[in-house]
């Protein structure tokens, strides 16, 4: 069963080159039935794999399969290759099953788009790039699923290509980006120069034998990678091109920009595990840069307009939860909250969806109210799914993630009592922000009629990740409740357990107890300012200081508009002052040059006899001087 | 035997091509064609028959060579031979050859005949330049490319063909001389040395050398090269010759011409001259780096269809020469894996060009936008080819340059983090590119016919060649492994002497 491993990248990739050559002759009907019933194999297909895989586990707990030699040179031989272990193993899965059920949305939700057959090419492109990159058991490999996935990113936020603005902030996605795919591209320079492989199991082996702890090449490339993470998952200081990826459709941005491409860094890190082991200082530089992000990120939620741009915000935010964990070593947790995120993210931006049809492409959180009753899906789906993004204890798959990163970001030996709190504040943030959107969209006044309700292949895909925004959780019962850590236990044949530190103080019950208040606290805090006493908000915005958080927190702190005036804008001007290439103008020149000296001689030669005599006089007399006195 | 067919048949379906249009307007197009295949054909049987000899041997002589006395009292010998490199160099000139006589087809309308001729004999002159092993016919070779170049551009090219034309002469001319003088001083110092005259490069080979002549002839081959690669300072005749030039004009030089000069820094000046060129290497890479940045920065900034285009190959050739000199095996491969891989994606970008000139009859970016809405198929095309520049993996230019650049990290760090900059600039390019023309709205209503028939057949092979090249390009890294073996050897031999 394992030897159909190829074909779960190589279905969707058929159907992607089936649609994108015939694709624009066929009916829609047909389009949906190729494009969705790729995703569907590919899901039956993991979900055979994996059967397999869990009965009759593989000699030393990972299953390689070689294609075909891709390059081969001077001891540089990357393969065309799978490697499945329990890692890649749960990322296939929840990336074909999410896909799968977002594939099915679409169907209906793109269904009077002129791009239908386009749009499915690029989803199925987009679903095999992510596959490879998960199963990749190269960096070269990995690298090629990257950039393929970066690639559909940005053809599908530039989807509705004539709109201009959405061509921007697709090329703003794929340059940002590719910023932190440069840092990637080195650091596997940097990898093959000192270690002499890129094949990812030997490479870790590699690493751990010949580099100590500490050393300046483990923290250098891990650097590297790192920056390749940051700018895939959209973290500080990259964070910039996330919010403006929501230009795409709205299932674009629940696949790829919530539940699957952006959490592709935290995949790298956790594959790359022993190189950031190896490199404490960029180990601890990951959970810097994931509480930073966590908390910049909440802040910026908390004002947005744009019902997507708040979920975007969510998701950096979470992402950012993800690096926390895994700079504390808490490999599994953060692969846990990857998988219950792209279960509650993708359910919350399909709701999302809902509401926008609804609304006929309205995005305003402001101009929408009172949904409740006409778009019960959505409004069921927002609740479970924000319930779940805030960490409602005990009931969503949300809260056991979280908690279980809280807990051992206190726990771990790298983590540290900031960092813990970082956290926490963070879940009173992301509780704030997500019942304001909740409130502010479904409750109080009706602002709009609903012209469109959604068929059934909308409803299913939110009913069944509903579903599995509260069950999913269960996967992993922390001590408290009975201790079945079975996912946890599955992970740990491939990431290593947390290395946990003497402390004293709290608990493992205590930091989710503390972590239920937050959220709670969270609750009331949006509850009154956004339900009860709406006045209170514009108050509290009216205020100078108010007015000036939400300026910053609106803008993104900034950051955007720093990156346009130092980078983009020079280079763009010195690209326009420089059109006409200055190096041409000395070739110009001399030819300008040999020009006058042709003119200037020209008009010595006029016909007049005066003029020939006195250059043959001067000529002589320069000569006899020339002959007398040198 | 086979070589002098190569050639043969070009120059003489040349003439006939020539001489037919006296009957028909197509008869040209179709033996032009005939001639293109039929050398296409042959290469490609040379390549599988002795594709298994070359995996076999390390490292090869010639495949095959003819070797004549031509003027016996100087020493020049008309000398043709075939290695991998060549071999591979011969492929992609005949395949480009058949793409810009298809893409001709209707483009060029005056004087049908004497346009295939010159077509053909640049080829010609490109074959014997990848295959001349005399120096004296080699310079002949040299010559014969440019002089049709000159009347393809000057006769059937855009609006300022006179300015470009004479600019491409001149440059060419110029920087030939060089290369002549250095020629004939290498010559005259092997017959200081070991009394002979001789032209042949593997007598030539080795010649010893003060290492102040050695620096000079090596510059006056480097200038030579330099100019056709191009480097940047003496790039700037390139995107007026790219740009004015009739489509086929533009897909031979970028695809081919370019290419002789990177053909001539591995064949010659290195090998000829290793210590003044592993001298000069440091030098050579940094103007590699600067070409790579700067190349893709004026691409950035152009809002003429073809020269954008036309400046990406200041930039991409830049990793040739960076590949070149940093000489590691991985390096070596790099470049010329890039040579191939660039011969496609741009050629096919001009093809593209040319399809939309002879539809809309501009060039201008700004004319564009939008043209995604009434031609998907040439957009989504140009899209695919865009992707290839900007050295997406999983296409043959991102083998390429990744290549080169793992090499040159083992010569220079500083060097392999520029260059990795170059490929973040070429996002920039590629992705302007396809903003400007497909993307956006379709604000100047542009009701076009979208990919024909004729136009599907010549791209469909340069996505495939593209992809392979990208996927699977173990059969050119074999085939050139055992020609870069012994180039590499030739360069070995000196360093060890002077050790001792």
């Amino acid at each position: 069963m394992l030897g159909l491993l190829w074909l779960v990248p190589i279905v969707p990739f058929a159907s992607f080159i089936c649609l994108a050559i015939l694709g624009a002759r066929m009916s829609r009907k047909t389009v949906a039935a190729i494009g969705v019933g790729a995703i569907a194999v590919c899901t039956a297909l993991s979900i055979l794999i994996t059967a397999s895989f869990l009965t009759s586990p593989p000699a030393g707990g990972s299953y390689t399969q070689v294609l075909w030699q891709w390059i081969g040179v001077a001891g540089f031989h990357p393969q065309i290759a799978f490697y499945l272990d329990a890692l890649s193993l749960i990322m296939m899965l929840v990336v074909s099953f999410v896909s799968f059920v977002i594939h099915l949305y679409s169907a209906e939700f793109m269904l009077d788009d002129e791009g239908y057959s386009r749009f499915f090419a690029y989803m199925n492109l987009f679903v095999a790039s992510m596959i490879t990159l998960v199963l990749a058991n190269n960096l070269l490999l990995l690298y090629l699923g990257w950039e393929g996935v970066g690639l559909c990113s940005y053809l599908l936020i530039g989807f509705w290509y004539q709109d201009s603005a959405n061509g921007v902030a697709a090329q703003k996605a794929f340059i940002v980006t590719r910023v932190g795919d440069t840092a990637f591209a080195i650091g596997l320079f940097l990898l093959f120069a000192h270690l002499g492989t890129l094949d990812i199991q030997e490479l870790m082996h590699r690493a751990a034998q010949q580099w100590p702890v500490g050393s300046a090449y483990a923290i250098a490339a891990s650097a590297l990678l790192l920056g390749g993470a940051v700018g895939k998952s959209a973290q500080l200081p990259l964070q910039t091109w996330l919010p403006d990826a929501m230009a795409g459709p709205t299932p674009t941005s629940a696949l790829i920009h919530a539940a699957t491409m952006v959490t592709a860094g935290v995949y790298l890190i956790a594959r790359t595990h022993v190189l950031f082991s190896l490199a404490p200082a960029t180990q601890f530089a990951v959970a810097v840069i994931g509480a930073a992000t966590l908390l910049v990120a909440g802040c910026s939620a908390l004002v947005q307009s744009d019902i997507k741009r708040v979920l975007a915000y969510s998701t950096i935010s979470q992402i950012g939860y993800m690096f926390l964990a895994l700079g504390v070593g808490a490999w599994s947790a953060a692969i846990f909250h990857l998988m219950t995120h792209a279960f509650f993210k993708a359910l919350l931006f399909l709701a999302a969806g809902v509401v926008i049809q609804a609304l006929h492409h309205e995005h305003n959180l402001l101009k929408m109210g009172g949904l409740r009753k006409d778009l019960p899906y959505a409004f069921w789906g927002f609740v479970i799914g924000g319930s779940a993004l805030a960490g409602l204890p005990l009931i969503t798959a949300g809260s056991y993630s979280k908690d279980l990163i809280l807990w051992q970001t206190w726990s771990s030996a790298q983590g540290s009592t900031a960092l813990w709190i970082a956290g926490m504040v963070g879940v009173l943030l992301t509780s704030i922000y997500i019942y304001r959107l909740i409130f502010l969209v479904f409750y109080g006044a009706k602002k709009m009629e609903v012209r469109h309700r959604p068929g059934w292949q909308m409803k299913v895909p939110v009913v069944v990740l509903s579903v599995l925004s509260i069950v999913g959780g269960f996967v992993n019962i922390p001590a408290a409740l009975g201790n079945v850590p079975a996912f946890t236990n599955m992970l740990h044949s491939a990431l290593p357990e947390v290395v946990e530190r003497h402390t004293t103080g709290i608990n493992e019950v205590l930091s989710e107890g503390i972590a239920a208040v937050a959220f709670v606290l969270g609750l009331c805090v949006a509850f009154l300012v956004f339900m009860r006493r709406r006045s209170l908000a514009e108050k509290m915005a009216s205020t100078s200081i108010g007015q000036a958080l939400h300026q910053l927190w609106f803008s993104d702190w900034g950051m955007d508009w720093l990156y346009d005036r130092a980078f983009f804008r020079p280079v763009v001007w010195v690209a326009r002052v420089n059109k006409g290439d200055f190096i041409d103008a000395f070739y110009s020149g001399l030819a300008h040059l040999s020009e006058f000296g042709w003119r200037a001689l020209r008009t010595t030669e006029n016909g007049r006899v005066r003029w020939y005599a006195a250059g043959i006089t001067a000529g002589t007399v320069i000569f006899v001087a020339i002959v007398l006195w040198l | 035997m086979i070589l002098i067919w190569l050639v043969g048949i070009l120059l003489a379906a040349g003439l006939a091509a020539w001489v037919s249009a006296r009957w028909s307007a197509q008869a040209p197009r179709w033996i032009a064609l005939g001639a293109t295949a039929a050398d296409f054909v042959i290469g490609l049987v040379l390549w599988l028959r002795h594709y298994e000899q070359l995996s076999l041997l390390p490292q090869n002589k010639w495949l095959a060579q003819v070797d004549w006395n031509w003027i016996a009292r100087f020493g020049v010998h008309f000398h043709l031979a075939m290695d991998g490199l060549s071999l591979l160099l011969l492929l992609l000139t005949f395949f480009l050859g058949m793409v810009s006589v298809l893409v001709s087809w209707t483009e060029i309308q005056t004087r049908p005949g004497f346009f295939h001729l010159n077509l053909l004999w640049v080829l010609a002159g490109i074959a014997g330049v990848f295959l001349a092993l005399d120096l004296f016919l080699f310079y002949f070779a040299w010559e014969l490319m440019l002089v049709p170049m000159y009347f393809l551009i000057a006769l059937w090219g855009h609006e300022r063909r006179q300015y470009a034309s004479v600019k491409f002469f001149l440059f060419t001319q110029l920087s030939g001389l060089l290369m002549l003088i250095a020629i004939l001083a290498l010559y005259f110092a092997h017959h200081a040395a070991t009394g002979v005259y001789s032209f042949e490069y593997e007598q030539l080979l080795g010649t010893p050398l003060s290492s102040a002549a050695a620096w000079w002839m090596m510059l006056g081959f480097f200038v030579a090269f330099a100019v056709k690669l191009p480097v940047v300072p003496v790039h700037t005749w390139l995107p007026d010759a790219h740009t004015e030039a009739p489509s086929a004009g533009s897909v031979v030089l970028a695809g081919l011409l370019l290419k002789t000069g990177a053909y001539g820094m591995l064949r010659f000046v290195v090998p000829l001259f290793p210590g003044a060129a592993h001298q000069f290497a440091p030098i050579a890479m940094i103007l590699a780096v600067i070409g790579i940045l700067y190349g893709g920065l004026l691409a950035f900034g152009q809002s003429d269809f073809k020269r954008l285009v036309a400046y990406t190959s200041v930039s991409h050739l830049g990793f040739v020469l960076l590949g070149i000199f940093a000489w590691n095996e991985l390096a070596l491969q790099g470049a010329l894996v890039t040579m191939l891989a660039h011969g496609i994606s741009t050629g096919a970008l001009f093809v593209i060009a040319g399809m939309l000139q002879e539809r809309m009859h501009t060039r201008e970016l700004d004319r564009m936008s939008g043209l995604w809405s009434t031609i998907p198929r040439i957009s989504g095309t140009a899209l695919f080819f865009a992707l290839g520049s900007l050295g997406l993996p999983g296409l043959g230019d991102f083998v390429g340059e990744f290549l080169v650049l793992l090499g040159t990290y083992r010569v220079s760090v500083v060097l392999t983090v520029l260059a990795a900059i170059g490929v973040l600039v070429a996002t920039f390019y590629a992705l302007r590119l396809v903003q400007r023309a497909y993307h956006g709205p379709n604000l100047h209503d542009w009701q076009l016919p979208d990919l024909g028939n004729r136009e599907a057949f010549i791209l469909a092979p340069m996505i495939i060649v593209l992809l392979w090249l990208g996927l699977y390009p173990s059969p050119v890294l074999n085939t050139f492994k055992p020609a870069m073996n012994s180039l590499r050897q030739y360069v070995s031999r000196p360093v060890a002497a002077s050790r001792r």
